[in-house]
């Protein structure tokens, strides 16, 4: 009997529904748009907050990679590297990282004093160890960067000159100084064919920097222990750890400040509606004298509250994701890609947050006498 | 009549006003909050990035050439210049002694290993662990275990006046030997204190007090290296400058900012017939990941103010909605446009002071609490910040007011008070 009174009732009454709805935001435009306002902060907010929080990991992660590699392959104890160890190592890391051979030699000077030598692939030891401080790097065949400690030694006046290994000599043109500031000031650095050519050593050491988390270079270990297992492969503590703990730290403040920003939104919303809500009262009054029951009335606030998170929520999207990717561009000179995993988080909190600061009111509102809300006490 | 409407206000809107407060007071602590910890970030970081190791490195100034290959030098221990160990504390007397958080002295020399039945050379390197030495009246501590973090030590960390060794994990493992064992190093018995796992050349080699490097090379006081972790400020391009070009004022301003450079230059100044570098690999990159990172948390925390000056001022507007009867009244018994403004105006100041001072302190707890559970170290509010604090939550009460009193005083009185706007 209820039943068929509502279905045939549904049409007019879901279009005063609709007209009461409407007509509730469009009269008084001023207090529902400060309620606006305020869905709409705390979802941009938490929405940014989010997303930079994701991201922050991939973005500080490209500025720890300048600390160089963080993995290191050399050969077992008294074992020679397989020439074929920089290729798998490469072919491991599928793109994800930069993989730069390295081979020594002691070689001496043509005053017979000792100097290291080192053969390398040029181009990838720059993208490597960007700390280098170097004043020309070597393009031709027979041109060598020297360390600027050693640069004293071999050639005062950047004339080319000769050094010995084994009875074989070679004849380098320094075209540029490499500083660090460690054992490299020391050394003289040359291209690996070059070097393999003139000595006959292949490389003895693959520096390998590998992109990503700490688990995912861990999981780069392994998976380059699987694909060379007659090679060890260590990862550099120094920087694999520091790094964690920077990163750590670095996210844990970030999360904190997220936490703290989203619950003074989230507060300020409460309050906002709430007065929003108890505002109407009259409205309620009026609902409930004219015989609205106590579900329709709730029904209407909550459908009210509903869709004034849902359209808050997706305003505040849009404008978080703004926001995240002004932080990118002015801080990391990067996009902060929208991360749309964060929306179905930020649309059913605001969504709820609204629902409960409508309801709030109502119970409170529910206790009271229509006749009392409209004479006004 | 003024102070009365508005001490009657507060008096009899005591659930209101106490709501309204609270907004602002959380907004306040929030804000402060974030304004501590982002001003803070910086030193934070900075400490956290000496993990990486030392920054700077000296050596003697007519040093000939290393002869490194993977962490090993093969240059005769005796051939070369040497600093001397008597100079190291002079590093405590520079003008940014608070800076330096460590050094560690070293002295690379050949020894002999004999363990379980075979002899091998391996290197050994002297060092300080945590030695205690003296500058002047202060007196503090300086060794490995403040520079080199990531060293990791199974077992004890020996005495620095004792003749016992940690040895490196690949070599242990090699000879055999673990904590609390003896190995014979150039033919005297030694205790391994431990064994060491660096993850880099260290893991193949003996580290032993610096005192008894120098015994085995016959050097008392020689020193080969000094590797120095400071505390030091992003370089930018008037770090750059050499301190020879510069004079007067500029210098000192170089002189006194704690770039790499500067120290380095102070520390070549204190030790005699050094040479001071900055390690670039560590120096260089620590300085853009922490611009990264404090420029980060500079953003965040605007977004942040931003939006809990939103949020605060949408619940301002809403709570004073709700008193346009009032206004009406007020309005209805002559008052003038400008004495309703006044009174809603020094509601939201005393409103602004009372809930900004309570947020402030509360944001100072919560701050500190920040610090001590993610830095584990004290994070702590400039009283100096009270004053903006308290100017930003008056602006974003007002801002908040400003829009529901005008549009509350335009409405004819006769209108509100009948309910129906």
């Amino acid at each position: 009997m209820t039943g068929s009174r509502v279905r045939t009732g549904l049409q007019p009454r879901s279009k005063m529904f609709v007209r009461m709805l409407l007509r509730g935001a469009l009269v008084r435009r001023g207090r529902a748009l400060s309620a606006l306002l305020a869905v709409v902060v705390a979802a941009a907010a938490a929405t940014a907050m989010l997303t930079v929080y994701q991201d922050v990991q991939a973005k500080l992660g490209i500025e720890f990679r300048r600390y160089g590699a963080n993995i290191v392959v050399v050969a077992k104890q008294g074992q020679a590297l397989p020439p074929s160890t920089l290729s798998r190592v490469q072919k491991a890391l599928d793109g994800r990282g930069i993989a730069v051979p390295f081979a020594y030699v002691v070689a001496s000077t043509s005053n017979g004093s000792p100097i290291v030598v080192a053969g390398t692939d040029m181009s990838s030891v720059q993208q490597l160890d960007s700390w280098w401080s170097v004043t020309a790097w070597p393009k031709l065949s027979g041109d060598a960067l020297v360390g600027n400690r050693a640069a004293a030694v071999v050639s005062a006046q950047d004339h080319a000159f000769e050094l010995k290994f084994q009875g074989r000599s070679t004849r380098l043109n320094p075209v540029g100084t490499l500083q660090t500031g460690a054992a490299e000031d020391s050394r003289i650095y040359v291209a690996l064919p070059d070097f393999v050519a003139w000595t006959g050593v292949e490389p003895s050491v693959v520096e390998v920097a590998a992109n990503g988390s700490a688990a995912e270079v861990n999981a780069t270990i392994a998976r380059i222990a699987q694909a060379a297992p007659e090679v060890e492969v260590r990862p550099v503590r120094q920087i694999v750890e520091a790094e964690g703990r920077v990163l750590g730290k670095t996210r844990s403040a970030l999360l904190a400040s997220a936490i703290l920003i989203i619950i003074t939104a989230a507060l300020c919303l409460v309050a906002t509606l709430t007065a929003w809500v108890l505002d109407r009262r009259r409205d309620f009054a009026v609902m409930k004298a004219l015989g609205a029951s106590e579900r329709l009335v709730g029904g209407f606030f909550a459908t009210e509250a509903v869709s004034l998170g849902a359209v808050g929520a997706l305003l505040g999207f849009v404008i978080g994701v703004g926001v995240a990717e002004w932080i990118g561009r002015a801080n990391f000179h990067a996009d902060i890609m929208p991360r749309f995993a964060v929306l179905p988080v930020v649309f059913a909190g605001s969504i709820a947050v609204a629902l409960l600061s409508a309801q709030l009111p109502l119970v409170l509102l529910r206790r009271v006498q229509p006749a009392a809300i409209l004479r006004g006490e | 009549m003024f102070g009365r409407l508005l001490f009657e206000s507060f008096r009899r809107q005591q659930r209101r006003k106490l709501l309204a407060g609270v907004a602002i007071a959380l907004g306040v602590s929030v804000a402060t909050a974030i304004i501590a910890v982002a001003t803070d970030i910086g030193d934070k970081i900075n400490r956290e990035l000496r993990g990486y190791g030392a920054n700077l490195v000296i050596t003697p100034q007519a040093d000939t050439l290393d002869v490194e290959i993977g962490g090993v030098n093969l240059k005769p221990p005796s051939d070369g210049a040497f600093l001397s160990e008597a100079d190291l504390p002079k590093i405590k007397g520079t003008f940014w002694r608070n800076n330096i958080l460590g050094f560690a002295p070293l002295l690379p020399v050949r020894v002999k290993l004999k363990a379980t039945g075979h002899e091998q050379d391996v290197e050994l390197l002297g060092t300080y662990f945590n030695k205690q030495l003296k500058y002047g009246q202060d007196t503090f501590t300086s060794g490995v275990t403040k520079t080199n973090s990531w060293w990791r030590v199974n077992g004890a960390w020996p005495d620095d006046n004792s003749h016992d060794v940690l040895l490196g994990e690949r070599l242990a493992e090699r000879v055999a030997v673990s904590a609390g064992g003896t190995v014979d190093i150039n033919g005297s018995n030694t205790r391994v204190a431990g064994v060491l796992s660096s993850g880099g050349a260290e893991d193949e080699q003996i580290v032993a007090p610096l005192a008894m490097a120098q015994e085995i090379i016959g050097h008392p006081g020689a020193v080969r290296r000094v590797y120095v972790s400071a505390l030091t400020k992003p370089e930018d391009a008037f770090a750059r400058r050499d301190p020879r070009t510069l004079a007067g004022p500029t210098f000192d301003r170089w002189y006194c900012s704690p770039y790499a450079r500067s120290i380095a230059y102070q520390l070549g100044e204190a030790i005699p017939h050094s040479h001071v570098e900055q390690i670039r690999q560590v120096a260089q990159t620590e300085g853009t990941v922490l611009a990264r990172i404090k420029g980060l948390m500079l953003l965040v925390t605007l977004a942040a103010l931003l939006a809990s000056g939103l949020a605060v001022s949408a619940a301002m507007a809403t709570a004073l909605f709700e008193r346009r009867s009032e206004v009406g009244l007020m309005k209805a018994l002559g008052a003038a446009h400008r004495s309703v403004a006044a009174l809603f105006f020094a509601e939201a100041a005393l409103l602004a002071l009372l809930g900004g001072g309570v947020g402030f302190f509360s944001g100072g707890i919560l701050a500190r609490e920040i610090g001590r559970s993610i830095f584990g170290s004290q994070i702590s509010v400039q009283p100096v910040l009270l004053p903006v604090i308290l100017a930003i939550a008056a602006l974003v009460t007002f801002g908040g007011s400003a829009i529901a009193v005008r549009r509350a005083v335009r409405v004819d009185p006769a209108i509100v008070l009948r309910g129906d706007a």
